[in-house]
């Protein structure tokens, strides 16, 4: 049929979560269709029937019904009803990224996608991915708000400056699928796009392992944690003046002024750039803001490492 | 002997431009949202001409990135929202209550004028090199980013905002002040009706706009943070604040028009509009719903999942009363006694393509889907067949039925016919292919796209080359017409309401003396078959 | 009937039509305010602290002598409403004058105050220095001082004009009861606005 027209009907369908959105798409087309049609239909009968010039009966002619009008309220509702709630269980679904999927750290600038996987391997407007595994990609802008958008897995989702957003997908077929921007960025918005590579596991670990030997995020968390000074008052004996970050990772953090936070990546990523916005109870404001020396990628790398410091301590 | 009519009351430009004649300044706006809608449009050629290609080869980004802000900016605040109320509306509003004027005829004539100096710094924005945020103005892009001239034309539409404003406000203490004797709330005619949810939107959601819009202004200028999260900012809150207004926004640009079909569905069935009262609650139930769903504009932009389900849920909910709209008219036609004359033409394009639009909403708001094509062309496509199809088939329906009372004069019959039908075709040729082009995943705002996408593109553009030659249709014969057109009966339609039964076009004060009503709206008797 | 506009039947008519316009007015200006008190709620939220050391920055003095001048200045309002019922022209006159130089007082006080705020680099945008580390968010907490309280005076300052308009006719005892009445409706809802201006801005760094 495609080959026909020259153009394809409807996209590949590359992911778990995209049949499904189909059926959902091709259902409420036919719901649609019947209601264009019918509504067409009765336009077209209606008109040649009762034209003035034609003498069709016209003397018990009715101007309303309560029943009538209750019957187009309520059927139409318990339709809409149906499809709100068969879309929010697939949405609900789309938010909800199972525990154990590969990680993946996507960095939108002006006009370009930056991509880190844990192990240290960088891409730039690609974003290989492996065929069968939940993926789920944690994405930040470095300047205004980004989209990224993959028409073959059916996922969209903003990327915001200073916010962590997550997106994850199945990827079902091996294959090159199409990855826009599709939240306007500015004047070479149309060229920040790029390619998702799925490979089957085995030859994406493989793919990791190659390209140049770069260290992982924690160790590039790590090296950046000494170089930046961090050391100097969350390490060792000077922690008098800063809390101390071992085993903090996932944990209640009390802060001034009452209330709790949860030591999450925003938590983090929020400390390490504006360290004013929670003060941990205890302590003064003296950290500065790393804001403009470090980009969000570093801070990715940065929070990796803490992490890690985290999951070293809560293991029994 | 039948007093001056208002087109001959003072010939001097200085009697247009300072007439308080709601009458006059209806003319007075449709000249102006006409030059508007033509560069708007001019906007609009020239990047379905772009899109013809996958490469860039007739604009670069940048002026593609102008031009599409351009054509939002321009279409939405100074076309499309202003077009049925300031023209239609003012012009009629007052005769079908049996009014002399609008409540506050001087306010009226400033709001024309507020208009023409928010469209001033529209103009001058466009001189000095145009914007390129697009018409939402997303922060921080539009605050912090952008190299244009975002602070003019934020001032302009900021200033149009006022226009409307008052517009909604005279609208509103007109209906409820100025009707005439025996017009009771359930005689209006359905198109005041819709008139007045209209005016309640432009009333309580454009302030929300303007504040916006100055706390946007106040970020850009003093560079501090108000929702760049740089600077401790919320990026979301600006999202929030703009589509509060910006979702009703689209509710003012298209309930007019549906009033505007209500109207010629029963003038041209010769029946009473089927279901009087659920039409008319309808709309008000739109304006009342239309609060309450902005957020579904935000499904992928980070708002929480739970906001995302009460906002779907809502959003279905404004649907019924769009669906109820729909039933009703067609059931209008049943037993009526049909006159396909152009305007009855327009009005039933209208409901073929609202139809459409408004069914496609329903696959946006089923929030999975939303994911998928969420600023895509889908969406493009979606709110074009509401605004265009709808919004603007209802426009010139209703100035055709009412041009014989505006000008005086009757315009060609068989180009009426071949417009709405040029128009129809045009559109759905233009527009359709975008469905698709969304569903396959084509996101908007591109200059550039991959070469799969092209064939649909061609075809959208082909559509629009016959779009075009559709709008141009009227305006010639339209202007033709105000010279060698046949004179204007009173009651060229014999239809009922008030504003047939002055002659045309009216006198300065409307009516001789004031009339006095006593029949609901759309008393048509049966008529006889005739051939 | 020399009063009565050609588009109403009645005095009696013109004088709803007109009433209701105001009100109608009235809450398109609820909705201007509305959206900002949205923002500073969403701010506060945000950073309670930051709006605390912010609000403790404001001049609690001037501050509150200018919510005194304005409740005063709603009394000689709604006293000249009151005279102008009884057509006693001189006492509107009085009143309003008096209305319009308390607005004015405030206006005067309300720059002075603006001036102090610059000179102590508390203008955000301009020379914005805070001591301690939540400079950028109380920042943010003066940004939404200047552009509610300016807004607010960008209110009084038509209001002025209003008053200062209708003190003239009336000390040429030309005045009428729907536009004094009308004045005053604006008058003291620009009032209103100052009373929630004022805790949000003064008290709230003083609890």
């Amino acid at each position: 049929m495609s080959d026909v027209l020259g153009f394809p009907l409807a996209p590949e369908q590359a992911s778990g979560i995209a049949p499904q959105v189909d059926l959902l798409f091709w259902c409420l087309t036919g719901l649609s269709a019947a209601m264009t049609v019918g509504i067409a239909c009765a336009i077209v009968i209606f008109v040649v029937k009762y034209h003035h010039t034609s003498k069709a009966d016209r003397r018990r002619r009715s101007t309303g019904n309560w029943l009538i009008e209750f019957g187009w309220i309520l059927i139409p509702l318990g339709l809409f009803l149906g499809f709100f709630l068969w879309g929010s269980r697939l949405y609900v679904h789309e938010a909800s990224p199972p525990r154990g999927a590969t990680e993946i750290f996507v960095v939108g600038k002006q006009w370009m996608w930056k991509i880190e996987h844990p192990s240290g391997r960088r891409e730039i407007n690609e974003l290989h991915v492996p065929v069968g595994k939940p993926v789920v990609l944690s994405m930040i802008s470095q300047d205004v708000i980004h989209d990224v958008y993959v028409p073959a897995f059916r996922i969209h989702h903003d990327v915001l400056p200073g916010r962590y957003m997550r997106e994850w997908f199945t990827v079902t077929r091996p294959g090159r699928y199409h990855l826009f921007c599709s939240q306007y960025c500015g004047t070479q918005h149309a060229g920040m796009v790029g390619w998702v590579v799925a490979m089957p596991p085995a030859e994406f670990e493989a793919w990791l392992g190659t390209g140049n030997a770069q260290p992982s995020m924690l160790q590039a968390g790590a090296t950046s944690f000494r170089e930046l000074g961090c050391t100097g008052c969350h390490m060792g004996a000077s922690s008098v003046r800063a809390p101390r970050l071992e085993g903090l990772y996932g944990r209640p953090v009390p802060l001034q002024g009452g209330g709790f936070a949860i030591a999450d990546d925003q938590y983090l990523h929020d400390s390490i750039l504006l360290p004013k916005k929670q003060i941990v109870a205890g302590y003064q404001p003296v950290m500065p803001s790393y804001q403009g020396q470090i980009d969000e990628s570093q801070v990715l790398e940065l929070v990796a490492y803490l992490r890690s410091l985290g999951s070293e301590r809560s293991m029994p | 002997m039948s007093p001056v009519s208002y087109l001959e009351d003072g010939t001097t430009v200085r009697s247009w431009l300072l007439s308080t004649d709601h009458k006059r300044i209806a003319i007075l706006y449709m000249v102006s949202i006409t030059l508007f809608f033509l560069v708007g449009g001019a906007a609009a050629t020239l990047i379905r001409l772009e899109l013809a290609t996958p490469q860039p080869d007739l604009v670069s980004a940048d002026t593609y990135n102008k031009l599409f802000s351009l054509h939002g900016v321009v279409m939405v605040w100074f076309f499309l929202i202003p077009s049925i109320p300031t023209v239609i509306g003012n012009f009629v509003l007052p005769l079908m209550l049996g009014a002399r004027d609008l409540a506050f005829p001087r306010l009226n004539l400033f709001s024309w004028y507020l208009y023409l100096v928010g469209g001033l710094f529209t103009g001058v924005m466009m001189i000095k090199g145009g914007v390129d945020t697009g018409w939402t103005f997303y922060t921080p892009f539009s605050s912090m980013f952008s190299n244009t001239h975002v602070v003019l034309t934020v001032v302009g539409v900021f200033i149009v905002g006022f226009s409307s404003i008052l517009t909604g406000l005279n609208f509103i203490v007109t209906t409820h002040k100025l009707r005439a004797p025996g017009l009771t709330w359930s005689r209006l005619p359905l198109f005041v009706w819709s008139l007045y949810a209209t005016s309640v939107i432009m009333l309580l959601a454009t302030p929300v706009l303007a504040m916006t819009l100055i706390l946007l202004a106040v970020e850009r200028i003093f560079r501090v943070g108000i929702f760049d999260p740089g600077l401790g900012g919320d990026p979301l809150l600006f999202q929030h604040l703009f589509w509060f207004y910006s979702h009703p926004a689209v509710y003012i640009m298209i309930l007019p028009g549906m009033g505007v079909v209500s109207e010629l569905i029963g003038c041209f069935s010769r029946k009473r509009v089927y279901g009087y009262k659920f039409v008319a609650g309808s709309s008000l139930a739109i304006a009342f719903f239309g609060f309450l769903v902005w957020g579904h504009h935000m499904f992928v932009a980070g708002q929480s999942v739970y906001a995302g389900l009460v906002f779907a849920f809502l959003s279905y909910m404004v649907a019924v009363p769009s669906a109820v709209k729909v039933f009703n008219w067609t059931a209008t036609l049943r037993q009526g006694s049909i006159h396909l004359d152009t305007p009855m033409l327009y009005a039933l394009g209208f409901i073929g393509l609202f139809t459409m639009g408004g069914l496609t909403g329903l696959f946006l708001a089923a929030l999975a889907i939303d994911v998928h094509v969420h600023d895509t062309y889908f969406v493009i496509s979606h709110f074009h067949y509401i605004m265009v199809g709808g919004m603007v088939s209802a426009y010139l329906g209703g100035i055709h039925y009412w041009w014989p009372k505006m000008s005086g004069r009757m315009y060609p019959e068989l180009l009426g016919k071949l417009s709405a039908l040029t128009l129809f075709i045009g559109f759905n040729l233009t527009f359709f292919p975008q469905y698709l082009l969304g569903f396959l995943g084509m996101p908007r705002r591109y200059h550039v796209y991959p070469p799969e996408f092209q064939v649909l593109n061609v075809l959208s553009t082909a559509g629009a080359s016959i779009l075009a030659v559709g709008y141009l249709l009227p305006l010639f014969y339209l202007l033709w017409s105000l010279r060698y057109g046949k004179r204007a009966p009173e009651n060229p339609w014999h239809a009922t309401g008030l504003e047939w039964q002055t002659p045309s076009p009216p006198p300065t004060d409307n009516f001789e003396t004031v009339p006095i009503v006593t029949q609901e709206a759309y008393a048509y008797p049966v008529e006889e078959p005739h051939a | 009937m020399p009063d009565l506009a050609h588009q109403f039947q009645d005095l009696e008519q013109q004088r709803t039509a007109d009433t209701l316009g105001m009100w109608a007015f009235l809450a398109t200006e609820m909705m201007l305010f509305g959206a900002m008190f949205l923002g500073y709620t969403v701010y506060r939220w945000h950073y309670p602290r930051a709006f605390y050391l912010g609000a403790q920055r404001t001049d609690m003095v001037l501050g509150s002598l200018n919510t005194a001048l304005l409740l005063t200045s709603s009394l000689s309002m709604a006293l000249g409403v009151h005279f102008q019922r009884a057509r006693h022209f001189g006492r509107v006159a009085l009143c309003l004058g008096v209305t319009a130089l308390l607005g004015a007082g405030f206006l005067a006080l309300k720059l002075l105050e603006y001036w102090h705020h610059y000179q102590e680099g508390l203008a955000p945008g301009l020379n914005f220095h805070f001591p301690g580390p939540e400079a950028s968010q109380v920042a943010l907490f003066f940004v939404f001082y200047f552009v509610m309280t300016g807004l607010h005076a960008v209110h009084m300052t038509i209001g002025l004009g209003l008053v200062g308009f209708q003190t003239a006719r009336a000390y040429r005892a030309e005045s009428r009861l729907m536009p004094v009445t009308l004045t005053g409706l604006y008058w003291h809802f620009v009032d209103v606005i100052w009373v929630f201006l004022y805790p949000l801005f003064y008290l709230g760094g003083r609890s």
